[in-house]
């Protein structure tokens, strides 16, 4: 498939789902997409169109707590980021772990880091962060304070 | 029978990144894995939001000893595709020929780790020295062995001058018949194919389903590398070969890894060669808001980063993926089912951070017996002297 063919597949067939739609540059696409419907798209992208996951990205920003799912469609060098807007009140997103086992790892990093609950994840363990880090605090967080007084974490030094 | 659970791990002097792995093993067998990471978190992603664009590359350079050039290459793409521009075409030489150089050496270090856990010491020793001659070319090109400094967002730092190619050229043709003489010996030696022919087998399934990347992936069969896929520097202008087997075994990673070696030589002499005259660098001076992603393939596999501007000078947001992250997993696929004397050379056949291995005690559920790193090693030694003695070599 060209990357015109890709494009417009993934419009017709999500149109409901897609919020909004970014066509970066010829490499790069941004798609915004509800966070519902994050499991099927990524299920037709990973399988149907054969994609590789490269990794998933979180940023906190002022509103929302986003999470960027980056697939990568190596015979036509196109990167598709899938975007998701999770609101702040209601953290929780489905596991991506019954499509591909390399959703894994980074969701148990951003489970962490971000404090975001990724629902059917069989193990969402701690990955990073150390054993005596307090639970409920998340360094990737725009409201992170440094817990440890002692700590010379975050103090640009 | 009785399961025992064996710790790997995690601290050494020598490595770079801690990991803790424990194996539960039933008899010799390996029936189970669990990795633990994070031993080494320096938290750079966040360290990294508090220094300007420029700054950012000498943090991230030291994310990793070995492939030191990959994160800055990454993370100058992810900037430069944030504004949308192409560095001048001398800068891409150069950036080629510092990666190439550094793939070089990242993978005969490994080869020669490989060679020291299969009870070979002697092509430990031999591709060591033969990586000394590299580490002096890097120094030759950029002042440093390791940590280059070279690359800037929109373009790179420092030139390379027109009367060190020779040299360069002249040091890097001397390493090419040791290696050739290195490949020979290691595709003919009965010894090393009983020891890693279909042992730690990662199958092309797997390899897709846990998003493998790199020698790893190439090594099943997955024809996949960035270099060809989404090229960049200038992989595209030159003639060179994508290394692929299908087996997925021990045995596998190690000649698409020698493979490699002798291509990235080719690249690097055909960039020395061409080099065009020109500018090195942009002078970019403002960022403006908005995300950039770079990727670039590390010695290891893909090395990925985001980056994203909200228009000052310091990046809001900057994630780091290392290939590591995506190969380490794919041990749940490997060892399982294997022996526990083979499990020291397919933990260390990704080229993960690799030193964690020589630092292992094997411990049984009540604790009557305790080996540690130097004894699985002998295990692993002995097991090779075992099939010599069997094929009466």
């Amino acid at each position: 498939m060209r990357r015109e063919e890709v494009i417009k597949d993934l419009r017709e067939r999500f149109k409901e789902e897609i919020i909004d739609f970014f066509d970066k540059s010829p490499k790069r696409v941004y798609i915004e997409i509800k966070p519902e419907a994050i499991l099927k798209v990524s299920d037709y992208i990973f399988k149907s169109l054969s994609a590789r996951f490269n990794i998933a990205s979180g940023v906190d920003t002022r509103y929302h707590v986003e999470i960027l799912y980056h697939f990568i469609f190596e015979d036509i060098n196109l990167l598709i980021s899938l975007r998701v807007k999770l609101d702040k009140k209601k953290l929780e997103i489905d596991s991506l772990i019954p499509i591909f086992e390399a959703a894994n790892w980074i969701e148990r990093e951003i489970h962490e880091l971000l404090g975001i609950n990724f629902k059917g994840h069989p193990d969402l363990r701690r990955l990073l962060l150390s054993d005596d880090w307090p639970e409920g605090i998340h360094p990737l967080r725009c409201d992170y304070k440094e817990w440890d007084e002692k700590a010379i974490r975050d103090r640009g030094v | 029978m009785a399961k025992t659970i064996v710790p790997i791990g995690p601290y050494h002097p020598l490595q770079e990144e801690p990991e803790f792995f424990s194996l539960t093993v039933e008899g010799e067998k390996v029936v189970d894995i669990d990795v633990r990471i994070g031993y080494n978190h320096r938290g750079i992603e966040k360290l990294s939001e508090m220094k300007t664009f420029d700054q950012s590359t000498f943090v991230i350079e030291r994310i990793c000893g070995i492939c030191s050039t990959s994160h800055p290459f990454a993370y100058t793409r992810a900037v430069e595709d944030i504004i949308s521009v192409e560095v001048p075409e001398r800068a891409k030489y150069i950036r080629t020929i510092i990666a190439e150089g550094e793939r070089i050496h990242s993978h005969l270090l490994w080869l020669g780790l490989a060679g020291h856990f299969l009870g070979y010491n002697t092509v430990y020793m031999w591709v060591w020295k033969l990586r000394e001659e590299i580490l002096d070319v890097m120094e030759i090109l950029s002042g440093n062995r390791n940590n280059y400094a070279m690359f800037k967002p929109g373009g790179v730092r420092r030139d390379i001058k027109q009367e060190d190619i020779p040299d360069v050229i002249k040091k890097l043709d001397s390493i090419i018949p040791s290696l050739t003489m290195i490949k020979k010996a290691v595709i003919d030696d009965p010894v090393i194919h009983a020891r890693t022919k279909g042992i730690g087998v990662l199958s092309k399934e797997d390899a897709i389903n846990y998003a493998a990347l790199g020698p790893t992936s190439r090594a099943s069969g997955v024809a996949r590398d960035v270099r060809k896929d989404a090229p960049y520097g200038v992989y595209d202008k030159i003639e060179w070969n994508m290394i692929v087997t299908k087996n997925g075994d021990v045995f596998d990673k190690v000649i698409v890894r020698i493979l490699e070696v002798l291509e990235a030589i080719k690249i690097m002499k055909e960039c020395l060669l061409t080099l065009p005259k020109g500018e090195i660098d942009l002078n970019i001076k403002d960022i403006p808001p908005g995300e950039g992603i770079g990727h670039v393939e590390a010695p290891r596999g893909e090395t990925f980063h985001y980056v994203r501007s909200d228009g000052t000078n310091r990046p809001v947001r900057h994630k780091v993926r290392a290939p590591t992250f995506m190969n380490l997993p794919t041990f749940k696929a490997t060892v399982v089912g294997e022996t526990i004397s083979d499990a020291t050379i397919i933990l260390a056949a990704i080229d993960p951070c690799y030193c964690c291995t020589e630092r292992m005690a094997v411990r049984n559920i009540k604790g009557t017996k305790l080996y540690n790193g130097e004894d699985l090693i002998r295990l692993s030694q002995e097991k090779t002297e075992k099939i010599k003695r069997k094929m009466g070599l």
